[in-house]
């Protein structure tokens, strides 16, 4: 009985992230049209309510077109693998109180090695297409990930000092639901550092040189078109809504909220997720892309000397005010 | 039939210290501009050997002119920076006028350099919004395009045409500008300085922008020279030719202006120039509205479009005499000059010039194009070489070419 009602929320998470992504297309093309002075989509129904739904029928029946040198076994893993590595941190995340699929002690840290395999997904892409944008994109998507992710986990040291737990709910808890309860105060270093690193993660611009377009074409998804073009897509956009949870939980305070919600809980939750999600839209349309060789000097001699500092201050003021 | 297992790939696995390898960037790349292609030597992202490839556009134009009377050839010009067909144009007229030695109204130079600086706008805004687009702010793209759109609508009310215009004719233009069309384009003129400043607060005061553009695709004063670079890419580098100013033509002796200079050459530099520039030319045509006299806007010794090539025949004067019913038809041998003539003009990407061999026909027995666009893309080998690929794209940009123009 208990797996059966876990597997019926799991489909219910499935449906509700996919619709998500669905429609954070939507308000990704419609923010940045109506930043751009133009409308954004606006033909299939109200305000183009229905173009995901149109997107998302046309990449299904468009033709799959393998490129002939590819190595085809990698080449059809690879968007699976992003995908797959991707869906399975939303099993950890805790949506409100009790609202989490598997409460495992290492939340964080598992949520750190998934996002970790989905990078292979795209090295994958750029070394199987035998493409040579797309081999470009996926070395420079490896270099970037495995910078950031350093600098990524080294940020997110100084909640867990403060929260004495790598539990997603415990690190909720533990900033309790008062406003200076945050740990965006005491750790501003470190989410400023874990900002940055999250778009650098995530591929988005000012970071987005893996598919950098007006330098390798899309980088790694250049040969990819159908479905499995729109897997990545998918992949890139969950990959958001995780990472803006881990902010929402780590820095915002989860789902405490000014006043609590009686029938839907997670609404705090999830506004504060809608709120990362506007920003990554915000500062794509505004910011220019980094160079290459620019983004690892950042990461490298910026961020993760930053983050250092901030474990040290954070356990010395921790051990002090103990 | 069996099929081989495995496939290999052609990515080459690095031999010792050597891991080079080619790329073909273009001709269908996102930002090469139109059909350039750059054949390029790579070690990891950096460039160890660049060499542009033109010629997909190419039309004969040059040829095509030499069956064309002076008149007719003049829409040729339209598709050769098909961003500014309007100063391709005058730059045209402006040299068969001095070719064929024909006069032109004050009030024709004056609408000539108007319509001359708006394109010029048109271009450096088309210009700024790839440029920008290239180096990854999405944003300013559409912004430019917005305002390019009122220019666009303004030739439109000017001549009909948005794109290939034909506007001037040689020995003066084709239309007069109606007062709706002059009170619109103050209309422009009063909004595009605080539109410009718009644009800088996007991308001059983004620390991302000056990383990419700061010290970036270098060129030396004495480099840009001996490259052959002309307009805002040599002003960049700190050498002070315009040819508005130094050899003006049109009305550009007739107004007050300032050639903007940089001093680094590098990207920057360039940028700062052309946002510069896009400022002098409201100034130009502000006074050129201001200042826009009355009188014809055709000289009277302006060739039909059908230009004959044999003299009209006329009346002998001596020989008519009333009454003894004997008329003498003469026809005058030279009609046209004949010779060589190069006439360049300073078009929004450089020094765009006219080179003419005539040997006394309608038609030009020779007609050769310098186009700024071919010597700029040939000038990216040097440029670009030992830079990253995300700079030779940001280079490709700033050098403003066209390939229209380039490949004629």
């Amino acid at each position: 009985m208990d797996i059966l009602l876990t597997l019926v929320w799991i489909v219910v998470l499935f449906v509700v992230v996919m619709l998500h992504v669905a429609y954070a297309t939507y308000f990704e093309r419609k923010i940045i049209g109506h930043m751009q002075v133009r409308l954004g989509p606006m033909r299939v129904g109200w305000h183009g309510l229905l173009q995901p739904i149109a997107d998302g029928i046309k990449s299904f029946f468009k033709e799959d077109i393998i490129p002939e040198h590819a190595d085809k076994p990698t080449f059809l893993a690879a968007p699976i693998i992003c995908l797959v590595a991707m869906m399975t941190t939303l099993a950890v995340l805790p949506f409100a109180k009790g609202w989490v699929l598997a409460d495992i002690d290492i939340g964080l840290l598992f949520i750190f090695a998934m996002s970790s395999l989905a990078s292979y997904g795209v090295v994958l892409a750029g070394w199987s297409s035998n493409s040579k944008y797309s081999f470009l994109g996926g070395m420079r998507s490896m270099a970037q990930v495995i910078s950031y992710e350093i600098s990524m986990g080294l940020s997110l040291v100084g909640v867990m000092l403060l929260a004495g737990s790598l539990n997603l709910t415990a690190i909720v808890e533990a900033q309790g639901d008062r406003f200076l309860g945050m740990y965006l105060l005491p750790q501003c270093i470190g989410f400023f550092v874990f900002f940055i690193s999250m778009l650098a993660e995530t591929n988005r611009v000012p970071f987005d040189l893996p598919e950098a377009e007006t330098e390798l074409v899309s980088g790694y998804c250049t040969e990819y078109s159908g479905m499995r073009y729109a897997i990545f897509f998918m992949a890139e956009y969950i990959g958001m809504m995780v990472m803006a949870s881990i902010a929402t939980i780590c820095f915002l305070g989860g789902w405490n909220g000014p006043f609590p919600v009686p029938f839907f809980p997670p609404l705090w939750f999830v506004l504060k997720i809608y709120l990362f999600m506007f920003l990554f839209i915000w500062i794509r349309a505004t910011l220019p892309r980094y160079r290459y060789d620019q983004l690892m000097g950042l990461g490298w001699k910026v961020l993760i000397p930053l983050a250092l500092a901030n474990i040290v201050l954070t356990a010395c003021l921790k051990a002090i005010l103990d | 039939m069996t099929r081989p297992i495995s496939k290999s790939l052609d990515i080459p696995v690095p031999d010792g210290d050597s891991e080079r390898y080619s790329l073909r960037m273009g001709p269908q790349h996102p930002a090469t501009h139109g059909v350039l292609r750059v054949d390029l030597e790579l070690d990891g992202e950096t460039i160890i050997e660049c060499t542009p490839q033109v010629g997909y556009l190419h039309r004969g134009f040059e040829k095509l002119a030499e069956n064309k009377t002076y008149a007719q050839a003049l829409i040729l010009t339209d598709r050769l920076d098909y961003i500014a067909a309007m100063a391709n144009n005058i730059g045209y007229c402006v040299a068969v006028e001095r070719l064929l030695d024909i006069s032109v109204p004050l009030r024709a130079q004056y609408l000539r350099t108007m319509v001359g600086e708006m394109s010029r706008i048109s271009s450096h805004l088309l210009w700024l919004a790839t440029h920008a687009l290239d180096i990854g702010a999405m944003t300013v793209f559409l912004y430019c395009f917005r305002e390019r759109e009122i220019l666009l609508d303004l030739f439109e009310e000017l001549c009909g045409a948005r794109l290939t215009f034909s506007y001037p004719r040689i020995g003066g233009v084709r239309q007069d500008v109606t007062s709706a069309f002059v009170d619109e384009l103050q209309r422009f003129l009063d909004i595009f300085p605080a539109k410009i400043e718009e644009y800088e607060t996007l991308i001059d005061t983004n620390r991302i922008w000056l990383k990419r553009t700061v010290g970036v695709g270098k060129v030396t004063g004495e480099q840009a020279l001996s490259l052959g670079l002309t307009g805002a890419c040599l002003r960049g580098s700190g050498v002070d030719y315009d040819i508005r100013k130094h050899q003006p033509y049109g009305a550009y002796a007739l107004v007050d202006f300032e050639v903007p200079l940089g001093s680094d050459g590098d990207i920057y530099a360039r940028y700062r120039c052309r946002m510069e520039e896009m400022h002098q030319s409201v100034r130009i045509i502000q006074q050129c509205i201001d200042q826009l006299p009355p009188g014809p806007i055709v000289g009277p010794d302006a060739p039909d479009l059908v230009m004959p090539n044999k003299p009209r025949a006329r009346i002998e004067a001596s020989t008519n005499i009333y009454g003894t019913g004997l008329i003498k038809l003469i026809r005058d041998r030279n009609l046209y000059m004949s010779g060589d003539v190069y006439v360049a003009t300073e078009v929004p990407k450089g020094e765009l010039g006219f080179y003419f061999i005539s040997d006394g026909n309608n038609r030009p027995y020779r007609m050769h194009i310098r186009s700024p666009s071919f010597i700029h893309i040939s000038a990216l080998a040097t440029i670009a070489k030992g830079e990253l690929i995300a700079d030779l794209i940001a280079n490709i940009g700033s050098l403003d070419v066209v390939l229209g123009e380039s490949d004629r």
